[in-house]
């Protein structure tokens, strides 16, 4: 029974960081950085619902896409932007800064005091299992995206022009393809599934402060470079064996204090074994 | 999941590499290969490959694009480690010597696309090249306390650096950031900081690449000025065929990873078997 | 005479501005009550220039990237005042005993190394954000584990009750930490003036080129990682002695990305640089924390986000390049300092060190996604086959 339990929170939490993890990943692939503001995208979107939920829940989803989408264009097309071509090393900082800058602007408009929303959809019995429906939503919604966005990459121009630009992105700019237009439709996706992962995030832990999406944000991170950053499936699989790691944190009162301790752990153990993480692609220097 | 397990079996491996029994021969020649190769998967990149090369010798390594040739520089300075054969320099068995042991052993080489420590001056690039050399021996501990030994070695060291920068005429240039030189003597830089480390053989990797006429006839030169002044024995790879022809002393034809011929360039580029490779039926 | 001299001042210049500014505040500090928030203010420049130092070694002249470098710290300052606090209690003495300091700074500093060699065999299979990330993790990781001690060892999340001097005396603290300052510039300049540090930075310029000139990679690689966490580890055992009780919270991701953000404004690849800028940066987060008070508190770390973006566009947007070239710093004052510049009359130890810049451009770090371990030893088909059979 227990072990059924652990699975289904597994997945849902892996979904969760799966869904943070491919906008990290889309965003490193294509505009090879590392977007360390991805994870206070979270918390806008986060705030967001929590201010339109009174109103309408799925109202307040539809506003939270809409603004973490306009927020992840605004911080790409001004703070991003004008380093394109800049080394990596800049726009990292650059990008730390858009989290602090983020951080403090929620703290500014909302208050430091944190907020939060009540959910509860009732639960499924299975015979002695009981199943949260919030949490079967997750894992659906969480495994539409992954569906979805894979056909998106592999089947649509747009999906392809970005692939064509992670691989190499001086050739894809002399095949016409529109560079600065596929590096702001990765941010806009990555923002939207950043905003949808802050609505369940804020569904489950039912408070947001302004460091809300900072922690998730990191694990995001490591899932993404343990599944092999820059790759798709890669975030997904990232993403599933985090969660499944806390799922069996969580259950086992000894571990739960360290979940965070072994889940870094295992991301060092992974990265030393398999250097490029599980699926990520070796580019190894020509001598 | 198997083919991960098996990588990761692979990789664990790879942290702890096996032993290797490491002979001595009697040999009269200065690099000698015993059918060395290597593959990568089922691909056999280089297969079979004999060379004997004698001291003073200029030795050229030819063959079309992807015929091999930098391979053989990667097997014979420890980036990759040969899967088949083995090769003696000295009579001494290098095979599975890491990059840079490889190098205090007594092979040097120069890369195909530049590698320069770019944001460092001239003088500084080959004062690495004379880092490991018993002379200049001075502990970190030494260098950290700044005791008179440190100031001994750092003013002979780059006294030796100017004298080698003196021979391939890159003294004025000294204090210059390498990135800034211009590509002819970059190549130099390249050269002049191989033979700082004190080889017994330089490999050069197509040193001629995007050189003029003129460059070309001035590196042949210098090429010719090194084997003399450092009684050095050289292994070229080079495309241009008259630069080889005009240089080397003996040849070896590489295509699809074997040797195609082999002897003085005359003799070697009349092959039938090269002709066929380079110009075809 | 002349001439050496002149080389000799600029070589050491940063040690007398030090000691300098040491000697002006031993005696202020002697002369007049000084006020608790000045003495802390230097306490913390002191804290801040030991650790921007000591990550300028790994970032700016090694060229990999650490996003941990607080996790050194932490450990320095837990295990450093533990050892402090247990010799006081059982020996019943002063906490201000500068024996116990000493003692606590070099077991403090061990650790801290024995950490750094650990991360740094990470360092010689991963590079560039692999490597990052892993540094990142293993602060997250110090962080947790300190954080769930018991009472008992380590304070647990309370903290840890660590031995402070008394208000009046902190002011020897920050002399102590000047000193700890000369010293560690002592320790890093000096190698990285030297055959080791030429080393490094060529291992930073073209790993593998360092490789084939027969550089041993592994020894200078966990070199310099030692010797960074070292010195970040003694920057902990003075931290500790400062601030009672210490948590394991202070030094998490955002105190690393703090320090890197140091050493990256201050131009990588400069011991100057990173002192400069960490001594600003503290002066600045802690006026603006006095200015912004009360319901304006939330204002300071917007405007230091803002200040921070700023910065790093007007330094490295491509389209500014022109304009940073015409007006700049460097410039202003050559044209005060020296009238004209003769290229004839560059000595002969122009190139020992700061005639000829070593900074590197940013992009030389980080900018690599590739990973050079020690390839072909036959093992790597499967590899291989991933990039379609190309060798």
């Amino acid at each position: 029974m227990e072990f059924i339990t652990m699975i289904i929170n597994g997945l849902s939490i892996g979904g969760t960081y799966a869904m943070i993890a491919l906008g990290y990943t889309m965003v490193y692939g294509i505009a090879k950085m590392l977007n360390f503001a991805h994870g206070d995208i979270i918390m806008v979107g986060g705030y967001t619902i929590v201010l339109f939920f009174p109103i309408s829940p799925i109202l307040g989803i539809i506003a939270s896409v809409i603004f973490c989408v306009t927020v992840g264009i605004v911080v790409e097309k001004t703070a991003y932007k004008p380093l394109r071509g800049a080394s990596p090393l800049a726009v990292l900082i650059t990008a730390i800064g858009v989290s602090k800058l983020l951080q403090s602007a929620a703290q500014i408009f909302i208050g430091s005091e944190s907020k939060g929303v009540t959910v509860n959809l009732g639960e499924i019995r299975m015979g002695e299992i009981k199943i949260n429906v919030l949490t079967l939503i997750t894992i659906a919604c969480s495994a539409a995206v992954m569906v979805a966005l894979t056909l998106f990459v592999k089947y649509t121009k747009t999906g392809r022009a970005m692939v064509a630009v992670s691989e190499d992105r001086g050739a894809a700019q002399l095949m016409g393809i529109n560079v600065n237009f596929i590096i702001m439709i990765t941010f806009i996706i990555g923002s939207a599934l950043a905003a949808v992962a802050g609505v369940f995030l804020v569904f489950k832990i039912q408070d947001v402060g302004t460091t809300f999406g900072a922690m998730p944000g990191i694990k995001a991170f490591a899932a993404a470079v343990i599944g092999g950053i820059g790759s798709i499936p890669g975030a997904m699989v990232g993403g599933l064996v985090l969660g499944f790691i806390e799922a069996v944190c969580g259950m086992v009162p000894a571990l739960s204090p360290y979940t965070d301790a072994i889940e870094f752990a295992i991301l060092i153990i992974v990265l030393l074994v398999k250097p490029t993480g599980f699926l990520g692609k070796k580019r190894r220097e020509k001598v | 999941m198997a083919k991960f397990i098996d990588s990761v079996k692979k990789r664990i491996k790879a942290m702890f590499p096996e032993k290797i029994q490491r002979k001595t021969i009697e040999s009269d020649y200065v690099l000698e290969t015993e059918s060395l190769g290597i593959s990568f998967g089922g691909l056999k990149a280089v297969q079979n490959v004999n060379l004997k090369i004698s001291k003073n010798q200029i030795y050229g390594l030819v063959g079309p694009n992807g015929a091999g040739k930098t391979t053989v520089f990667n097997l014979l300075t420890g980036v990759y480690q040969p899967t088949e054969g083995t090769f003696y320099l000295n009579g001494e068995e290098l095979r599975g010597l890491p990059q840079e042991e490889t190098n205090h052993k007594g092979i040097a080489r120069t890369f195909q696309n530049i590698r320069l420590f770019n944001n460092m001056s001239v003088v500084r690039n080959v004062m690495v090249g004379l880092h490991n050399q018993e002379e200049y021996k001075c502990s970190v501990l030494e260098s950290v306390l700044r005791l008179p030994r440190h100031f001994k070695v750092e003013k002979e060291m780059r006294e030796r650096a100017k004298e080698l920068l003196d021979i391939f005429g890159l003294l004025e240039e000294r204090n210059n950031l390498a990135c800034n030189l211009p590509y002819g003597k970059q190549r130099k830089l390249e050269i002049a900081r191989a033979l700082a480390t004190n080889p017994k053989l330089l490999l050069l990797d197509e040193p001629a690449a995007g050189m003029n006429p003129h460059e070309t006839e001035d590196l042949m030169n210098t090429i010719r000025l090194i084997r003399d002044k450092f009684d050095m024995t050289v292994l070229l790879i080079e495309h241009d065929l008259k630069f080889v022809s005009g240089l080397c002393d003996k040849i070896t034809v590489l295509n699809f990873g074997t040797v195609l011929a082999e002897g003085t360039a005359e003799e070697a580029l009349n092959d039938p078997e090269v002709v066929k490779a380079y110009i075809g039926n | 005479m002349k001439k050496s001299f002149k080389s000799f001042a600029k070589h050491y210049m940063n040690y007398a501005v030090i000691a300098a500014v040491m000697l002006i505040f031993t005696i202020l500090a002697l002369a007049t009550p000084m006020k608790a928030s000045t003495s802390l203010l230097f306490q913390k420049i002191t804290v801040a220039v030991i650790m921007a130092v000591s990550l300028s070694l790994v970032v700016g002249f090694l060229g990999e990237l650490s996003l941990g470098h607080a996790g050194f710290m932490s450990i320095g300052a837990y295990l450093g005042g533990k050892i402090a606090l247990v010799i006081i209690e059982g020996g019943d003495l002063e906490a201000s005993n500068i024996l116990v300091f000493v003692l606590a700074l070099v077991i403090g500093a061990a650790c801290a190394a024995l950490c750094g060699f650990i991360v740094g065999f990470a360092a010689l299979r991963l590079r560039g954000d692999y490597l990052a990330i892993v540094t990142l993790a293993f602060g997250e990781i110090v962080r947790v584990i300190f954080t769930n001690t018991s009472s008992e060892s380590f304070g647990g999340a309370l903290g840890l009750k660590s031995p402070s001097f008394s208000m009046k005396k902190t002011y020897i603290l920050v002399i102590i930490g000047f000193v700890l300052i000369l010293f560690t510039l002592f320790v890093i300049q000096n190698l990285l003036r030297s055959k080791a540090g030429r080393a490094i930075t060529a291992i930073r310029d073209n790993e593998i080129a360092a490789k084939a000139t027969g550089i041993n990679v592994t020894k200078h690689k966990l070199m310099v990682f030692v010797i960074s966490a070292a010195f970040a580890g003694v920057a902990g055992v003075l931290f500790s002695y400062a601030n009672s009780p210490i948590k394991a919270d202070t030094f998490d991701f955002n105190y690393s990305i703090e320090i890197l953000v140091m050493v990256v404004l201050g131009g990588m690849g400069s011991i100057n640089g990173s002192i400069i800028s960490a001594t600003l940066i503290t002066i600045l987060n802690d006026k603006l924390t006095v200015y912004l008070s009360g319901d304006n508190a939330v204002f300071k770390d917007l405007f230091y986000a803002l200040i921070l973006i700023l910065i790093i566009i007007y330094n490295n947007a491509p389209a500014l390049k022109g304009f940073r070239e015409k007006y700049n710093l460097r410039n202003l004052v050559n044209k005060i300092i020296k009238p004209k510049h003769d290229p004839s009359a560059v000595r002969d130890d122009a190139a020992r060190w700061d005639v000829v810049p070593t900074k590197i451009e940013m992009n030389e770090v980080l900018s690599t996604d590739l990973v050079i371990d020690k390839v072909g030893r036959g093992d790597d088909s499967a590899d291989i086959r991933e990039r379609g059979g190309n060798k």
